[in-house]
């Protein structure tokens, strides 16, 4: 893209920046979205082995669920 | 964009398929609504976040390649005539690519945009329609990979399929689906319903001798809510179904004359107006039909108007109104005893009756267009086998079980093999909230002491 809007519209066409380095973009943003199901995935079993560290105890579960009983519903 | 009328029909077009893309988005807001509505307190955020984050994760999945999809697929390939993927052309994919030109800003191109965007509301809807039935206890990275299955792979090849002017089931089966009965909910119903096996319901669900308890939804107001939300969002899907205006030229098929119309995506003639008269109908023969069989449940009431639309969708854009209403009670009345059954059969829990609305109902919507329709014309163009009842049968099958079932059934397998679909039966029985209510309530006890210090 030029540096003016003096042109004729119909000889313009993509117009957003960085024309040329599309693959490369793409390639960053696939990379981008890998990453994130595995830190994502990384982090949820980590929290849930957490809980059941903290909360596995059957007294535990059964304090939580009177707890929800009364608190949350 | 040479000649007024030329340039006024695209900026039409481009902005007909704008505005229907922001009134889908009430479709997710809806289910958003719907399944927090649901579920029960304890697993409300975890249910909320489960169903936003698809939308993003559906969303540049469908850029990076289920756009290129729908575009080099219509042959199957190899399917039609043994021809391959189309990638060159006037509707090659490889226009389609990520890195193509046309994705993005450019003023040669007011439709590619709008289109796809109209597409992937699409996308949101089916994954979405499986979000439901899994909730309160699928583990949220494990629903995002089957969202991204469905919502970017699976769907948009059924629809290349079967909901394209050149797919190989509308030339070889004559398979006619005007409004995605089949190709975005039967097969959002068969994907729920494979995975359901392979997770299992939610603890508690079933007694002893299999009767299944009642797991009232908590929250009815969100429920309604969100229910009438989707009804209203589903008024965007009906349009974008749609091509909005085109001349015979454009077609360029066997319609002769000069009058301009509007079409369905497969380029056959329809009315907006028309449309209009059947949604407005199957919808209240689904909620009547959904009142009385359910003897006045709320829930079964507007899942049935949903029903009633779904089933009717197929042929929506030639049915007559009567018919539509006929064809929507029917189809909540068969949805409705169906799933009572396969709960109580099976021990399916699935948790909003996604695989009876959306699955059988899309089915059965294929089956009734096959017969009702039989005859017409699936296509403008020449060559194309006609509507018929076998047709859109199997066509129906191809969508709930080819392409729903199944994929759903073999990716849970493999992210149970891999312990990564369900969450530990300690933290389903706490909840999935569990921790985050806790700090909630310890910040909330933090304010208070600090308040009344100050007394």
């Amino acid at each position: 893209m030029g540096s003016t809007w003096a042109v004729d519209l119909k000889d313009i066409g993509a117009v957003y920046p960085l024309l040329g380095w599309e693959v490369i973009m793409v390639l960053v943003a696939v990379a981008a979205w890998l990453l994130w199901h595995f830190a994502q995935i990384r982090e949820e079993e980590a929290d849930h082995a957490d809980d059941v560290k903290r909360y596995g105890k059957p007294e535990a579960i059964k304090k939580a669920l009177d707890e929800q009983h009364s608190v949350w519903s | 964009m040479d000649g007024n009328l030329n340039a006024l029909t695209t900026l039409f077009t481009e902005f007909y398929y704008w505005v229907t893309i922001v009134i889908m988005f009430l479709i997710h807001v809806g289910f958003c609504m719907y399944e927090v509505g649901v579920s029960r307190r304890r697993n409300h955020l975890h249910t909320l976040m489960k169903n936003t984050m698809l939308a993003p994760l559906v969303t540049i999945t469908f850029f990076f390649f289920g756009w290129w999809l729908y575009w080099a697929m219509p042959n199957g390939p190899f399917i039609y005539q043994g021809k391959g993927l189309i990638l060159d052309g006037v509707t090659g994919a490889n226009q389609y690519l990520p890195w193509a030109p046309k994705m993005g800003v450019n003023l040669q191109d007011h439709i590619t945009g709008v289109f796809w965007g109209a597409f992937l509301l699409f996308s949101w809807t089916v994954a979405s329609i499986v979000s439901g039935s899994l909730i309160e206890r699928v583990k949220s990275g494990a629903f995002w990979i089957i969202a991204v299955m469905i919502g970017s792979v699976t769907w948009i090849i059924d629809a290349a399929w079967g909901w394209h002017f050149d797919g190989w089931m509308v030339k070889l089966l004559g398979y006619h689906d005007a409004y995605a009965s089949g190709v975005i909910h039967a097969i959002g119903g068969g994907t729920a319903l494979g995975v359901l096996i392979v997770l299992g319901p939610r603890l508690g669900r079933f007694m002893a001798d299999g009767t299944p308890r009642e797991f009232a939804p908590q929250n009815q107001w969100l429920v309604t809510v969100g229910l009438f939300l989707i009804y209203t969002g589903f008024w965007g899907f009906y349009a974008a179904c749609n091509v909005p205006i085109i001349s015979p030229e454009v077609i360029a098929g066997q319609v002769t004359g000069t009058a301009w119309t509007a079409t369905t995506i497969y380029l056959t003639p329809t009315t907006l107006s028309g449309i209009t008269f059947n949604f407005l109908m199957s919808l209240s023969g689904g909620l009547m039909v959904g009142y009385l069989v359910s003897k006045g449940n709320p829930f079964w009431t507007y899942s049935g108007g949903l029903a009633g639309v779904i089933t009717a969708s197929a042929g929506n854009d030639l049915y007559h109104p009567v018919q539509a209403f006929f064809i929507g009670g029917l189809g909540i009345y068969i949805a409705y005893k169906l799933h009572n059954w396969v709960e109580r059969r099976f021990k399916i829990d699935d948790a909003v009756g996604a695989v009876a609305v959306h699955g059988y109902c899309g089915f059965l919507g294929c089956v009734f267009a096959g017969f009702l329709l039989w005859g017409y014309p699936s296509s403008p163009y020449e060559g194309y086998a006609t509507v018929n009842p076998l047709g859109n049968t199997i066509g129906g099958v191809i969508m709930f079980f080819v392409l729903g079932f199944i994929p759903g059934w073999v990716v849970a397998k493999i992210l149970d093999g891999f312990g990564l679909l369900r969450v530990p039966r300690a933290v389903e029985l706490i909840g999935l909230d569990f921790k985050s209510l806790n700090d909630e309530e310890a910040a909330r006890e933090d304010v208070r002491r600090a308040e009344k210090a100050l007394v």
